[in-house]
């Protein structure tokens, strides 16, 4: 495939609105040129599937900071299962203690992003795992 | 290492300019008996009370709530016997919603981010054994505020305490969720009708009630300025009473009752200007802009909660030495009642231990370190004044921007406050990226392994209990009842009746709290922003 620039869903799953982080991270991987498509607020796993699959996107960037990554991601790497969406890329950031990282991974995150992490160390992480893929 | 320091910026963290020296030159625009006057006495600059800390000190109100009701209520009890003199309700995101916990919706969330509460029945557990005439509440809810309000004046009832001495606070400032923290259920201005009936049915019913607080904190959060913090706040205090007096209210009657809640962040001297700033635009505002004659009327009361977004998951201890310092501050700005965080807050609910670490922070403050002596003590500092006097400035250019586009509704609906602070809190986090802000031990300082922290884990049962709760409420109460209750709140909902009899009326006969929310969401509908990234 030519060139393309690196399409990136930027999702915003469960009841939490704090979207400083969603916002922000936007914004970074848009001026680090990739293309970034912003779902909004309180989108269930099948609403963001469905705009991954319609946007044709490389990325998923899951912000979550209320705590329901446990509920939350598993049924979200489920449904991309099912699709046979299993090449697009899930990244996690927000509040995920330590603790919950290993069974993130095992759900295939590729990478998880906890509270300080730099821009630059999540746009350099999906240049990365582009490359990889 | 190197101690050569890189070339400094010196601005506040809010990006505003830093004089190396203030010196009365600095000061020639300002008249101490125009900007300044004396603690209790116009413009309140110094303080809204004379004695200030000398005749009560603030109230040191934790915020708290996760899990069951059951687990809160014995946190509560806790933080009693601690010596915390006022209790702060923490709800969890399907109640902040509107959801039942059962609600598909609130897969994941029951409990997590605060108690969970669906009915009376969870509120009366709630507060089991906490004599409510006895005790301050405050509660942060903001969309179905007149719903949670409703369980709380019912459990008064069933304890025979009057609504006439009961006090406390709700949250229930729609206009900075659709600003900040997004936690809306229907569109603005039904909400704002919702919030104009509680503070109408408070005059009459629940006088020492303050029906609003109107937030900055979330605000703040959001990544805004100070100054855009405090600017947003008071012109959505400007809506809310305008909105009062156009239901017909005199402003005399409720304006005594609206009370504020500001963040204090990380800059010292810029968020002590920015309190007493904001007394002072307050006092005018209402004496010019509202024709207050009360002098209650004039005065800003303000909570004040340390700064969440500055705590770092890296070497969480630096946190406690983060929270004493913003505490100081809003101690110093002259605040009536104190939240400090606990040092493990960016990774979860606070501990028991480290919930009181953050009341002893406050204890320390108020009874060692002699700032409660005197009112106002950096009062006449050239660089205190001179922000504060800036800070009043681009406070009124808001205002006058947000005048220009119609009010705070318009200013939302055309994403101004939004967007305002989504700049501002990418450059922020650009300057955080370039080291010309610092966070120590996030991007510098930092340490490569770490302890790992004790944290707070809800348990997952909180939801299965909380369903199993609902399902029993829902076999054992007077259907009937509810269902009829429930239509008369609708109808009320499409009219323009005060809805909170009808509220009151749903709530005595444990309908839900999604139930109720539902009859408002089949009349207002939901709402969806626009979202600015």
């Amino acid at each position: 495939m030519p060139d393309r620039r690196i399409r990136v869903l930027v999702a915003k799953p469960g009841l939490d609105g704090h979207d400083r982080g969603a916002k922000v991270i936007a914004r970074a991987l848009r001026d680090a040129g990739m293309e970034v498509i912003y779902t909004g607020l309180r989108q269930t796993p099948e609403m963001i599937v469905s705009a991954a699959l319609q946007e044709d996107v490389d990325v998923i960037g899951l912000s979550i900071l209320s705590g329901a990554h446990n509920a939350l991601v598993p049924r979200l790497m489920q449904l991309l299962r099912d699709k046979e969406m299993s090449d697009v890329i899930v990244i996690l950031g927000g509040i995920v203690p330590d603790a919950d990282i290993p069974q993130m991974k095992e759900q295939g995150v590729a990478a998880v992003f906890q509270p300080g992490a730099s821009l630059e160390d999540i746009v350099s992480t999906i240049h990365r795992l582009k490359d990889k893929n | 290492m190197s101690v050569v320091l890189d070339k400094p910026a010196y601005t506040t963290l809010s990006g505003k300019p830093i004089e190396r020296l203030y010196t009365p030159a600095d000061l020639a625009d300002f008249d101490p008996a125009r900007d300044l006057g004396e603690p209790g006495s116009w413009p309140y600059t110094r303080g809204i009370h004379a004695t200030m800390y000398r005749g009560k000190l603030w109230t040191m109100r934790q915020f708290a709530g996760f899990g069951t009701p059951e687990e809160t209520n014995r946190r509560y009890h806790y933080l009693l016997s601690q010596g915390q003199s006022g209790l702060s309700v923490a709800f969890d995101l399907p109640t902040l919603m509107g959801y039942d916990a059962d609600h598909m919706q609130s897969e994941g969330e029951v409990g997590k981010c605060g108690v969970a509460i669906s009915s009376l029945a969870d509120m009366e557990t709630l507060f089991d054994g906490i004599p409510v005439e006895q005790v301050t509440t405050s509660m942060t809810i903001n969309s179905p505020a007149s719903v949670l309000w409703a369980m709380y004046l019912v459990v008064a009832e069933k304890q025979n305490a009057s609504w006439e001495k009961i006090s406390g606070t709700t949250q229930n400032d729609i206009l900075k969720e659709y600003i900040a923290q997004k936690e809306y259920i229907y569109p603005p201005r039904p909400s704002m009708r919702l919030v104009t009936d509680t503070i109408e049915f408070g005059v009459k019913h629940v006088p020492r009630w303050n029906p609003i607080s109107i937030s900055g904190y979330h605000i703040r959060e959001a990544g805004s300025t100070a100054v855009q913090e405090l600017a947003f706040t008071l012109r959505d205090g400007i809506e809310y009473v305008e909105w009062a007096v156009e239901r017909g209210l005199a402003v005399d009657d409720f304006a005594p009752r609206l009370s504020f809640f500001f963040n204090s962040h990380s800059d010292f001297f810029e968020e002590i200007a920015k309190f007493r700033a904001a007394r002072k635009v307050w006092a005018q505002t209402m004496r010019d802009r509202f024709g207050a004659k009360n002098e209650r009327s004039l005065l800003c009361r303000f909570h004040t909660q340390t700064a969440g977004c500055s705590l770092t998951a890296q070497q969480p201890y630096n946190n406690v030495a983060r929270t004493a310092l913003q505490a100081l501050a809003a101690v110093l700005g002259g605040t009536q009642s104190l939240h400090t965080n606990s040092l493990d807050e960016a990774w979860a609910l606070p501990t028991e231990e480290a919930a009181l670490i953050a009341l002893r922070t406050q204890q320390v403050i108020a009874y060692e370190s002699g700032v409660t002596a005197a009112a106002d003590p950096l009062g006449g500092s050239y660089f205190v004044e001179r922000l504060t006097l800036d800070t009043e400035r681009d406070t009124l250019e808001y205002f006058r921007k947000i005048d220009a586009l119609g009010g705070m509704i318009a200013a939302i609906e055309r994403g101004f406050p939004q967007r305002e602070i989504a700049d501002a809190s990418y450059e922020f986090q650009r300057a955080l990226e370039t080291q010309e802000k610092v966070m120590v031990g996030v991007n510098k300082f930092n340490t490569s392994d770490e302890a790992p922290l004790p944290l707070l884990v809800i348990d997952e049962s909180a939801a299965a209990q909380q369903t199993e709760k609902l399902r029993h409420l829902r076999a054992s109460r007077d259907n009937k009842r509810v269902s009829e209750t429930l239509r008369a709140l609708e109808t009320a909902a499409r009219g323009t009746a005060n809805t909170m009899p009808y509220i009151l009326d749903c709530v005595r006969a444990y309908a839900t709290l999604g139930e109720i929310c539902d009859a408002f969401r089949t009349v207002f509908g939901t709402y969806e922003e626009t979202s600015i990234t």
